[in-house]
Parts: structure tokens; C-alpha cells; sequence
């Protein structure tokens, strides 16, 4: 047998442009691999020059499934840049929107595009192995599927106007008002789409999950570090809080996100245009051996999940020590990113409507006035793909001079490669690469959600 | 024979593919009537092969092929070389396919400026100035939309169009008529009362709210964004972004429009338009901070270039 490579390309249902390729040596074992990371579009560049204030109109447009968290991040960014902190209502309005963005997200994921491995199965014909699939095997449920996201994506329009590349995030808070009528119908959408998260988890944990107990255990199992974002009780959150970095045994450090830049570094790779972030504070400089790798930490659901001390919620926090009870704490299983996005689910949306109980957040004040000026700020929130950091410097007349970005997504490029690695070297074995063992490989990195 | 779509998203952020989703239950009604033959959004037919032997891009024959994205990359435009080869009509979805969209903000500098910026942030850890160029597509010169290399049959601007617009345009490809989109601007579309500009001399950023009375007080009680002295790119911006509710949805959340769905007429100007309006009602220039964000979703077509040395 002669040495060859395997192509996957381009890898499908994740939301990046990534490729997959697998070297094989003269035996058909797995010499090496590497996972491309395909896009690269320049926005630390393209935003100079630009008032600061129009960046979160700007940058969302580095995710569309996000939009959102870019949004808001910047926004965060910008109000430091000139001084100003939002409203209280304006605050809460930015949160609320953040959180039911993150319940949508979580049913596109898990449903649009991880479920097919697990519904239709990993082996499946690929015409089939698809949403498509589902809807046509389970009418009933995809057409619930259907419209949960959609009412969840919704709320964010009627009230927010755009849901995707949103625009009522402003600088010193919020576009406009939410009016009582308004919190109402929402109050009553959000908890319409709890009971849903509270059903898809209880279908997760008997229906999905058990039968791949296997491949949990085994598919793209490496070690590393996570981080994630807590309250000053530990508690996860999404909005706000301080940074958790978390060593692979567990223990950790929490740091002010302003000074993010003394904890993680980012490494050019020859293979990929996307940079690999790594933690610089460990001071062990960056591998991604297998058996022992440098500087590696994942973030996203499962590493939020491993990184805070409980959840916010009831309902969320019985989920999380069912969790804990069964995978320990941090949990390494790459899989189990499903399970953890689904406890995320469940808090996401019990926290919307704790906010939307709050009458307060109908307050009139939702934006405070502005006066561009020369400044730094960092802004950080947790997006759907992991902890994202938007990083301005304006003049005085308030345009940026400098940005730089940590996109979520981008901590996981690291460990989404030897994830990658761990399941080609089990899988792939004498030359025998099917389209069913490829698609195993891929799971590893559909895990994470890139 | 349900018709074959094969769709792709180039130089894109996904959102345009969950316009697409967005559609809702309408969703699960075009599926019944059409079969995607290649959606990586969604699912898994692979470029060489699903084993990936092939050794170039193949893509399946399609009645339809929708493209999302502009071109930024060697990869970007074999793909879209090769749906153009594969399908009946091609539909652009989307500003940056076809216009370059937000991305094309990058035609503003050379791919050196951008490479050495990007591999040299403060976060980076030092490296010798080499640029990633091991299994992955090298850059074009510059971003371009989708109609400066392949001939495109449908546009469908917007970032993202609406699910409205998009369920529109699908019907009525199945249906085999032309879609209705509309072909005004945004500010005929939108509710807000315009009484003339009055004295406004001076253009103001959007760092306050505008006036408007109560919170729930419907739009069309509103004075436009632009009399009342803030930037809004509706008179020269491509209408249809509100969908079937037809009102704006960025004026909707009380805030200006920055042009999201290209200019009116195709091969229109943002910048020298709105530049030219602004103008010719004796606003004064000078108080813009900056006009490259005027044509932050349309740099393609040679409109954002370099500065020259
Ligand atoms: S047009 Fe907008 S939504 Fe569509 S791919 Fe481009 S940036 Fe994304
Ligand atoms: S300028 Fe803006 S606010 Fe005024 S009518 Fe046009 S779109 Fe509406
Ligand atoms: S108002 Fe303008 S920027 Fe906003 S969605 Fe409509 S076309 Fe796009």
C-alpha cells in the first residue's frame, strides 16, 4: 500500500470553512493529520479607521450564527473606549437579547446539525444523514424543532428589529425600550420554549445518549485545560463576570478580562489561517502531542460547564450535578459538548425569563449619551462557541485605531485538531477508510460546534 | 421531478444560510418540494468524493444553484466556477455575493497589510512573518462578487435578505416566473414623517437616541432618522429588507439604516449617492467622520481599493 492522503473536505454541518486532511503511511495507519482552518477576512484590519461606534453593526458580520455575541461584545468594547456605562435597563435589555440568542443557538446546533449523527446514525447514507432526514423519518418532531427555533428567533425580531446582524445593541446601552405588552408575550414564548429545552433533554439523555455511550467514551478524547465565564459566585454566566482558565487537573485562575492579554496567547500555524489560541500564563508554551500537549484549553459548552461551580438556575443546576455525578468534574469526553450544550439550554432559557419577571427591565432609560474620545476597552462575553474577546483602541475623535479579536470558536482550533487526530489514529486502521468512519472523524469536530 | 438545488457559501458568515433556516415551518414546505444535492450547511456531500479520492471539485447537477458569499480565495472561485458549470441558474444570495458585503471592507488594503496585521497582534505569539500557506487556499488580489467572474441569473441582496424575500424567490423559480422583489429604496418603504430637512447643516453620529415619544408610539409618528440630523443610508439602499411587513428593520429598533441591501440600482453607488444627496441639500461634508463605511457592504466591483502610495 502506498502512502496516501484523505480528503475531507469541505468538513459539513459546522458553521466555519475548515478541511480535514489524513495522512496515511505505507501500512494504511495514520502518519499524521491536520484540520485546515480556510477563512481568513481581515477584520483587525478593515475596522481602523472606522467611528467605533459603528463596529457592532460591523463585526457581527463575523458570524451569522452568532451575530449576536459579536454585537454585544462590541458594544462592550466600544462603551469602555468612551467612558460610559450602559443604563441599568440597558444593560438588561443587552442581556436578555444575548440569552435568547443563546437558546436559539443551542436548538440549531443541536438539532440542524448534530443530530443526524445520532438520530439517523453515524454510518447512514449521506443523502439521509441530514435534517432533512429527520424531518422526513420524524415529521412530529422536526416540525416541533422547527417551530421552537423559530419562535426563539423570532422574539429577537419583533422586538429587536434584526435578528441576524442585529443593530438595537448601542453604544451606552440599548436602541429602544421594551414595552409591558412586550415583556409579556415574550414571558410567555420563553417559558413555551423552556418546556421544550426541559423535553429535548430529557429525550437526549434516554434516547440519544445511551446508545453512543461508546463513542462518547471514546471519539476525540484528549486532555486539556477550559475556560469559561463566572459570576462572583461561581455560578456560570454568559454576559458578565470574570474569566475562570482551568488546568486539566482542575485548578484554576480567574482574571479581569481587561488584562486578557496576559493569559492567552495565539500561535501561527503553517496549516491554518485561523490563529490557535493557547494559555500563556501556564508558561509551558504550546503543543498539541497527544499524550502530552502544552498549553491547551477548550472552551464552549463543555468547558463552561466544567469551569463554573454550579448553575444560576434550579432547574439547570439538578441537570448539571446529574451531569457531574455520571462524568466528574472537568469532564474530558469531547461528545459529552452535546450533553453540556443541552444543560446550557435548559439555563439559557430559565435565566431569560428570570429576567423577563424583572419589571424594571421595562425602564424607559436604556441608553446613556456618548461622547467619542480617545480610550481602550475590552469586551467580553460568551458566545455560543466559546469565551469571544473584542479588544478597541480609538482617538480622540473616537475612530479605532487598533482592534484585535478572540473569536470563541478560535480557542477550540488547537484541541479540534488533536480531537481529530485521536479519532483518525483509532478509526482509520490497515488503509480502511469508509465514508462511515469519516464521518466519525468529523463528529469529533462537530462536537465543538466550530 | 422535485427540482435539485445545490447551494455554497463562499467568502460568507452562515448568515445568510440561516435566512434561510429562518424560513420556519415554510422550511419544512420547500423541502418537500425540492432536493438539495450539496448544502454544507447542512449536509454532508463532499467535493471529492465522500471518500475523498477525487482530485477536484465536483459538485452535482442542479437545476438551481445558490451561491452566498463573495470570492476571496482560489477555492472560492473554483467552486463557483463549477456550480455555474453544474446548474441551470445561478441565484447570488446575499450582499457579499452580490456586492462583496462587509468583507469586501478588506479591498480597502493589500493582503499584505491584512496578513501583517492579523499574524502580529499583541496577543500573537512571535513568528518570522510567515503567512499560513499549507492546505489552505491562497488569497484572490482582493474580494469580488460573485457577477465579476461567473454570470449570475438572480440577485438577492440583503445581510442577510429576508426569509420573506427568500421564500419569494424560491416559489417563484419553482414556479417558473420571475420573483416580485421590490426595486425602490428603503426610505420608500419606510413609515417615519419627513417634513423636509429644515436647517439641519450638520450630520450627527449616532451616539444618542433619536426623539420619539413613548416607547410604544408606532413609527409612522417618528421623524425620519435623517432630519433629525442622523446619517441613514435608506434613500440610497435597495428596499425589501423588511420582508413581508415592508417596514425597514433597522428603522423598526429606531435606528438609521447603513445600507445592508446594496444600492438601488445594481451597478449603483452608495457613497457617491448618498454623498451627492447629502449635498445637494447643503449639508456639509465635513461633518462625516469618515465615508468608506458609506460602501461597507458594497467594496466590491473595483469601488474600494487601496490607497495609493
Ligand atoms: S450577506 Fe451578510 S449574512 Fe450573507 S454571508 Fe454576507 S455577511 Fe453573512
Ligand atoms: S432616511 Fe432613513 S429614517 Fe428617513 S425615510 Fe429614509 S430610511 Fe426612513
Ligand atoms: S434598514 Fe438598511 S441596514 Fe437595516 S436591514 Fe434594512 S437595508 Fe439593511
Amino acid at each position: 500500500m502506498a502512502a496516501r492522503t484523505i480528503k475531507i473536505a469541505p468538513i459539513t454541518r459546522i458553521e466555519g470553512h475548515a478541511t480535514i486532511a489524513i495522512h496515511l503511511d505505507d501500512a494504511g495507519n495514520v502518519a499524521d493529520s491536520k484540520v485546515h482552518f480556510q477563512s481568513i477576512r481581515g477584520f483587525e484590519k478593515f475596522v481602523e479607521g472606522k467611528p467605533a461606534e459603528e463596529l457592532p453593526r460591523i463585526v457581527n458580520r463575523i458570524c451569522g450564527i452568532c451575530p449576536w455575541h459579536h454585537h454585544l461584545a462590541s458594544n462592550k468594547a466600544v462603551d469602555r473606549c468612551f467612558g460610559v456605562t450602559p443604563t441599568p435597563a440597558g444593560h438588561k435589555l443587552r442581556e436578555l437579547v444575548q440569552t435568547i440568542a443563546q437558546a436559539e443557538d443551542k436548538l440549531l446546533h443541536f438539532f440542524f446539525l448534530a443530530a443526524a449523527d445520532f438520530v439517523i446514525g453515524p454510518d447512514a447514507d449521506y443523502a439521509v444523514r441530514n435534517v432533512i432526514g429527520i424531518a422526513k423519518a420524524n415529521p412530529e418532531l422536526a416540525t416541533k424543532v422547527v417551530q421552537m427555533r423559530y419562535k426563539a428567533k423570532m422574539i429577537l425580531e419583533k422586538f429587536a428589529g434584526k435578528a441576524i446582524h442585529p443593530v438595537a445593541g448601542v453604544v451606552g446601552g440599548f436602541a429602544k425600550p421594551l414595552t409591558e405588552a412586550d415583556r409579556q408575550w415574550m414571558l410567555a414564548d420563553m417559558r413555551e420554549i423552556l418546556d421544550f429545552a426541559l423535553f429535548t433533554i430529557e429525550f437526549a439523555k434516554k434516547d440519544v445518549f445511551p446508545k453512543y455511550l461508546d463513542a462518547i467514551q471514546s471519539l476525540g478524547v484528549i486532555k486539556t485545560g477550559f475556560i469559561g465565564t463566572v459570576d462572583d459566585n461561581g455560578a456560570l454566566n454568559l454576559y458578565d463576570g470574570k474569566i475562570r482558565l482551568m488546568k486539566p487537573d482542575g485548578a484554576f485562575a480567574d482574571f479581569d478580562v481587561q488584562n486578557y492579554a496576559d493569559y492567552i496567547g495565539e500561535q501561527v500555524v503553517p496549516w491554518s489561517y485561523g490563529k490557535f489560541p493557547y494559555a500563556k500564563s501556564w508558561n509551558e508554551g504550546f503543543s498539541l502531542d497527544l499524550e502530552n500537549p502544552k498549553g491547551i484549553y477548550r472552551a464552549n459548552t463543555l468547558a463552561r460547564i466544567n469551569v463554573a461551580d454550579k448553575m444560576a438556575t434550579p432547574r439547570a443546576q439538578a441537570e448539571l450535578e446529574e451531569f457531574r455525578s455520571l462524568f466528574g468534574r472537568p469532564a474530558q469526553a469531547t461528545l459529552l459538548y452535546h450533553y453540556a450544550r443541552l444543560i446550557e439550554e435548559v439555563y439559557a432559557c430559565e435565566h431569560a425569563i428570570e429576567l423577563l419577571k424583572d419589571p424594571s427591565i421595562t425602564d424607559t432609560d436604556v441608553r446613556a449619551k456618548v461622547e467619542p474620545r480617545a480610550g481602550r476597552g475590552v469586551g467580553c462575553v460568551e458566545a455560543p462557541r466559546g469565551t469571544l474577546i473584542h479588544d478597541y483602541s480609538t482617538d480622540d475623535n473616537g475612530l479605532v485605531t487598533r482592534a484585535n479579536l478572540i473569536v470563541g470558536t478560535t480557542h477550540n482550533l488547537g484541541p479540534i485538531n488533536m480531537s481529530v487526530n485521536q479519532a483518525a489514529r483509532a478509526l482509520i486502521k490497515d488503509g480502511v477508510a469508509d465514508e462511515g468512519i469519516l464521518n466519525k472523524v468529523e463528529m469529533a469536530v462537530r462536537a465543538y460546534d466550530p | 421531478m422535485p427540482a435539485k438545488i445545490a447551494s455554497d457559501w463562499l467568502n460568507a458568515c452562515s448568515g445568510c444560510e440561516i435566512a434561510i433556516v429562518d424560513l420556519g415551518e415554510r422550511l419544512l414546505t420547500v423541502l418537500g418540494l425540492v432536493d438539495f444535492v450539496h448544502l454544507p450547511a447542512l449536509m454532508d456531500h463532499k467535493y471529492y468524493g465522500q471518500t475523498g479520492q477525487g482530485t477536484h471539485i465536483e459538485i452535482p447537477e442542479a437545476d438551481v444553484g445558490i451561491i452566498s458569499g463573495g470570492l476571496r480565495n482560489a477555492e472560492h472561485l473554483e467552486v463557483a466556477e463549477e456550480m455555474r458549470k453544474k446548474c441551470k441558474a445561478v441565484i447570488a444570495l446575499g450582499t457579499c455575493a452580490t456586492h462583496g458585503g462587509i468583507p469586501a471592507l478588506a479591498n480597502s488594503y493589500e493582503n499584505s497589510a491584512i496578513f501583517s496585521r492579523y499574524y502580529s497582534t499583541e496577543t500573537t505569539a512571535p513568528n518570522d512573518g510567515t503567512v499560513p500557506g499549507d492546505g489552505v487556499p491562497e488569497l484572490l488580489d482582493r474580494c469580488y462578487a460573485l457577477d465579476e467572474k461567473i454570470a449570475v441569473d438572480i440577485y438577492l441582496p440583503g445581510c442577510p435578505p429576508h426569509s420573506d424575500q427568500i421564500f419569494e424567490a424560491l416559489t417563484a423559480f419553482l414556479e417558473g416566473r420571475s420573483p416580485d422583489l421590490a426595486q425602490k429604496s428603503v426610505c420608500d418603504t419606510c413609515p417615519t414623517i419627513r417634513e423636509g430637512k429644515g436647517k439641519l447643516k450638520q450630520m450627527r453620529r449616532f451616539l444618542e437616541a433619536p426623539h420619539y415619544g413613548a416607547p410604544d408610539e408606532p413609527l409612522d409618528r417618528m421623524r425620519c432618522l435623517l432630519e433629525q440630523g442622523f446619517l441613514c443610508m435608506g434613500p440610497v439602499t435597495k428596499a425589501g429588507c423588511g420582508g413581508n411587513r415592508v417596514t425597514p428593520r433597522c428603522i423598526s429598533a429606531r435606528v438609521p439604516c447603513r445600507g445592508c441591501y446594496g444600492p438601488v440600482k445594481a451597478d449603483g453607488n452608495q457613497r457617491l449617492d448618498m454623498l451627492n444627496a447629502l449635498a445637494s441639500n447643503g449639508i456639509d461634508l465635513g461633518s462625516l467622520p469618515e465615508t468608506t463605511s458609506m460602501l461597507r457592504f458594497s467594496g466590491a466591483h473595483h469601488l474600494l481599493g487601496p490607497a495609493r502610495q
